[in-house]
């Protein structure tokens, strides 16, 4: 076991832990950017796991903590980086309950969350962008020198399969558009994988 | 002692029954903690989402902690959040000794192939969640450009554009209410 990645990983979580306001999927782009850079994941392994961790329980944050953990270091990994995540919340919050009340109301309070809400938004779209163009591209993609063929049509198609359903039926369980979407992907890649 | 035990273990079971995390967990917190062992009541539940909401971390943690302590001090605070995280700790252990041979099967690809782009649909819509709670005006819609192009075109870190983010929040709110002064007092 690696002790020094170990503890690289426990100060990169415990920074996600902190810098994470809003929760869930607000963790995402410190997460594209802080442990792809390390390279512990690729951005199609965030893909995945985020499929994983929507069909099991628990919080996306502590999930992906945990997934990364294990690949990189075993059960040992897994258990300091979970525990490293949710360190910097558990002080904040203790501190909070035991010498603010009415915490949330505070103007300065409001006022920076004001401000870390839309910054939040503008993060999310980015990844959105980038995963995006990182799915419609294949590995010979080069500006320079376009054509078609680098383009995956069939990742459009599902995208906008999945969109369609999910403004349609708002109330929908996310496993069942991952369930659909996995069907599709056997359909496109698999069955009619020939076509394309 | 025994209070502590009883809160771990409504955490454990609302940790392992909350699939999509955070606010999911909310009705469950409920249920079980203002309805059936009232031990916190609806006012005490209203602070603990708006305390959870807006400090760092998880919504579902900190929710836990909160709770925890309200009722039963650091240590109630230190086993609710055990508690909240052990189910998914366990759980995605026993996933991670399967993964890598479950994604090499060619239909498993196959499958991921799509989900890949199915859960791009689902961060598009956190996306749009995130949005409706957050402020409507220029200054939010502005922020959200800067975001975009900070962190896109210029390849600025992410904490840093947050702590941009809070501080601009914080000026924003500051010269915004002292000018409703100004005005009340002109």
């Amino acid at each position: 076991m690696n002790i020094l990645n170990l503890l690289l990983m426990m100060w990169t979580f415990f920074k996600i832990g902190l810098f994470t306001i809003g929760g869930g999927y607000a963790m995402i782009p410190m997460i594209e950017e802080q442990a792809i850079a390390h390279g512990w994941i690729t951005e199609l392994e965030l893909l995945d796991f985020l499929a994983v961790s929507e069909s099991t329980p628990g919080p996306f944050a502590v999930n992906i903590a945990t997934f990364i953990g294990f690949s990189q270091e075993g059960i040992i990994g897994a258990i300091f980086t979970t525990i490293a995540v949710i360190t910097p919340s558990f002080i904040i919050i203790l501190l909070i309950a035991k010498f603010l009340t009415s915490f949330a109301d505070n103007k300065t309070v409001q006022g920076i969350l004001s401000g870390i809400k839309p910054i939040v938004v503008g993060l999310l779209i980015g990844v959105v962008l980038n995963l995006i163009f990182k799915g419609i591209t294949t590995d010979s993609f080069d500006i320079n020198n376009f054509s078609l063929q680098q383009i995956d049509f069939r990742v459009i198609i599902i995208i906008v399969i999945i969109l369609t359903i999910s403004r349609i039926f708002k109330k929908i369980n996310p496993i069942f558009l991952i369930l659909i979407s996995g069907a599709l992907g056997y359909l496109f890649y698999g069955l009619l994988g020939f076509m394309f | 002692m025994k209070k502590i035990l009883n809160l771990f273990y409504t955490f454990l079971k609302i940790g392992a029954f909350t699939f999509g995390g955070g606010l999911a967990m909310l009705p469950l917190i409920h249920r079980e903690l203002v309805e059936n062992k009232k031990w916190i009541s609806d006012k005490d539940m209203l602070e603990m989402i708006a305390v959870a909401e807006s400090t760092p971390g998880v919504i579902a943690v900190n929710s836990a902690t909160y709770v925890g302590y309200v009722i039963a001090g650091f240590w109630g605070a230190l086993f609710s959040t055990l508690g909240v995280i052990l189910p998914s700790l366990i759980i995605i252990i026993t996933i991670s000794f399967f993964y890598d041979k479950f994604l090499a099967i060619k239909t498993v690809e196959y499958i991921f192939n799509g989900i890949r782009a199915g859960v791009v649909v689902l961060i598009l819509n956190g996306v749009l969640r995130l949005f409706k709670v957050s402020p409507k005006n220029i200054f939010s819609y502005v922020l959200i450009v800067l975001a975009l192009i900070l962190s896109l075109l210029l390849g600025l870190g992410t904490i840093y554009i947050i702590i941009i983010g809070a501080f601009l929040g914080m000026l924003y709110s500051t010269y915004t209410l002292s000018e409703v002064e100004y005005y009340e007092y002109s």
